[in-house]
């Protein structure tokens, strides 16, 4: 038991809409995410995969059900140890590269050269050496992205949920970025919660990955990568990364389908 | 000097030598208005003379305090307002006709409020001041991206760190255009408020040289108003200039 890091439990989520009564958006889902694994989620647009993150990130509050990270019940509360890669730009403008790193720091309460040692840390293991000073509108959307992940792993955080990160990147940079990422998550130890609609990114980064249903979002499969820990994106020329992504595919599709108001034919 | 800031001086000279040249010429007779750069030596004469170095004094001070307290409450009542939707969107009609209000008009009740001193005359600079630091601070306020209030919770901000670290900083740009409004605004209140119920300071000053016919005094004290508004407001152009373009915008 004691390698289960967050547990869900007949986690639901029902917004109220207004007029058009309420919209159930996920579950309910159960699930166990182990310590340390990279765990993803794959599924088509709108099935709630970013409200199952906001979920276990204690973002909002599940209607039904329980979420536990490390054996404690999160309660819709923000635990602490967790962190959070969004998709869209979440770098502060007004902020160098290093103050944007250092930011979660302030309330920490750590002595001044803790907190200079761990931001240069961070800025170099995302190799943003010669950017510290500059602004994010000086960078490029990936290096914007780095800095994100590196504001991230300056709070040493046990769970890194990332949403969609590589969202707004080009293939290239995506790959890449996966790269840094699987790097990350060997050198931290980290458990991650990887939220995507790419399937070969998924297939290439996860040990397990869950298929989603379409909204109201549950899981509908889960598929283990068998990959070792010490990988790369050249693992996508491998032959059981293209079965990894078929069966995915072949899970996905009548429920991507569903989703543009339309049922599977033979 | 960019092409811009090259119009804007030959618009400035070009106007100028306009007045400079129908002063002198006498189409302008000098009951009505001295030649420019008559104006220009009267206001030195007045500033090396030291004779209304207090009106200006108490009037600048009044303008500082007025459009200090416009910012400061305008920012503060903005950050409250938009935390609730319901009372934003009653008082939406009131900023949205707020400049319709005769607020000089107040002035009896003011002075029944505050007594015969300076704080009438500062409240009408500050009420001048205050709705276009609210107007624009909620405009930005509305702009700042959810993700950086969900970064904010992330990392256990509450309401108030968040507005200092997060909403304010990233509002900026607005904030400062609703400044720049309101020094304008507030010090158009300020000398107002001293034509009609002051014994001291620029206003009044200009007032009772307008009486008097004493246009070496009211020109020179027009221009120097004018002066300061240009140097503060292309003070803060420049600040908002240097936010912008370190976010990209500009």
């Amino acid at each position: 038991m004691s390698d289960v890091h967050v547990s869900l439990r007949g986690v639901t989520k029902v917004f109220a809409a207004g007029g058009a009564g309420a919209v159930h958006a996920v579950g309910p889902v159960d699930l166990d995410l182990r310590k340390g694994e990279f765990f993803a989620v794959v599924g088509p647009s709108g099935c709630g995969k970013s409200t199952l993150l906001e979920l276990i990130a204690g973002l909002t509050p599940a209607s039904q059900g329980e979420i536990a990270f490390e054996g404690r019940p999160i309660g819709g509360r923000i635990p602490d140890g967790v962190g959070v890669v969004f998709q869209e730009d979440a770098c502060f403008s007004w902020l160098s590269v290093a103050d944007n790193i250092a930011f979660g720091l302030r309330k920490r309460g750590l002595a001044s050269a803790e907190k200079q040692q761990r931001v240069r840390a961070a800025i170099e293991l995302m190799g943003l050496q010669d950017f510290a000073a500059s602004h994010p509108a000086q960078l490029s959307g990936g290096m914007r992205q780095r800095v994100c992940i590196a504001r991230t792993l300056v709070m040493q955080p046990r769970l890194i949920l990332l949403d969609e990160p590589f969202g707004a990147l080009d293939q290239q940079t995506r790959l890449l970025m996966g790269d840094e990422v699987l790097r990350l998550w060997r050198q931290t130890g980290a458990t991650v919660f990887l939220i995507t609609h790419a399937l070969d990114e998924a297939a290439m980064l996860a040990d397990r990955i869950a298929v989603m249903s379409a909204r109201p979002g549950r899981i509908i499969d889960t598929v283990e990568t068998g990959w070792p820990r010490e990988r790369d994106s050249r693992i996508i020329e491998q032959a059981a990364f293209g079965s990894i992504t078929s069966r995915l595919w072949k899970s996905l599709r009548e429920e991507s389908l569903k989703t543009i108001g339309r049922t599977a034919t033979a | 000097m960019t092409r811009v800031a090259l119009y804007r001086l030959l618009v400035i000279v070009g106007v100028t030598a306009l007045i400079e040249a129908l002063c002198l010429l006498k189409v302008i007779d000098r009951i009505t208005m001295p030649p420019p750069h008559q104006i220009l030596r009267d206001l030195g004469i007045i500033l090396m003379s030291g004779k209304l170095n207090a009106a200006i004094a108490k009037t600048m001070t009044n303008a500082v305090l007025a459009v200090s307290l416009a910012i400061m409450g305008g920012v503060l009542t903005a950050t409250l307002l938009h935390g609730y939707r319901a009372v934003r969107e009653t008082l939406d009609p009131l900023f949205a006709t707020y400049y319709a209000v005769p607020v000089f008009a107040f002035y009896p009740l003011l002075i029944v409020l505050l007594g015969l001193g300076d704080a009438p005359q500062i409240m009408i600079g500050f009420m001048l001041g205050v709705v276009a630091v609210i107007v624009n601070t909620l405009n930005g306020l509305d702009r700042v991206p959810q993700v950086l209030k969900k970064t904010a919770r992330i990392q256990g901000m509450g309401a108030v760190e968040t507005a200092l670290r997060v909403t304010l900083p990233c509002a900026a740009p607005y904030v400062l255009t609703g400044a720049k409004l309101a020094v304008a605004y507030s010090l158009i209140g300020i000398i107002g408020a001293e034509f009609i119920m002051s014994r001291g300071g620029m206003g009044y000053e200009i007032s009772f040289a307008y009486n008097n016919f004493d246009n070496a005094t009211m020109y020179p004290l027009i221009l120097l108003i004018l002066l300061v508004s240009i140097a503060v407001n292309g003070a803060l152009s420049r600040w908002e200039k240097i936010l912008l373009k370190r976010r990209g915008l500009a």
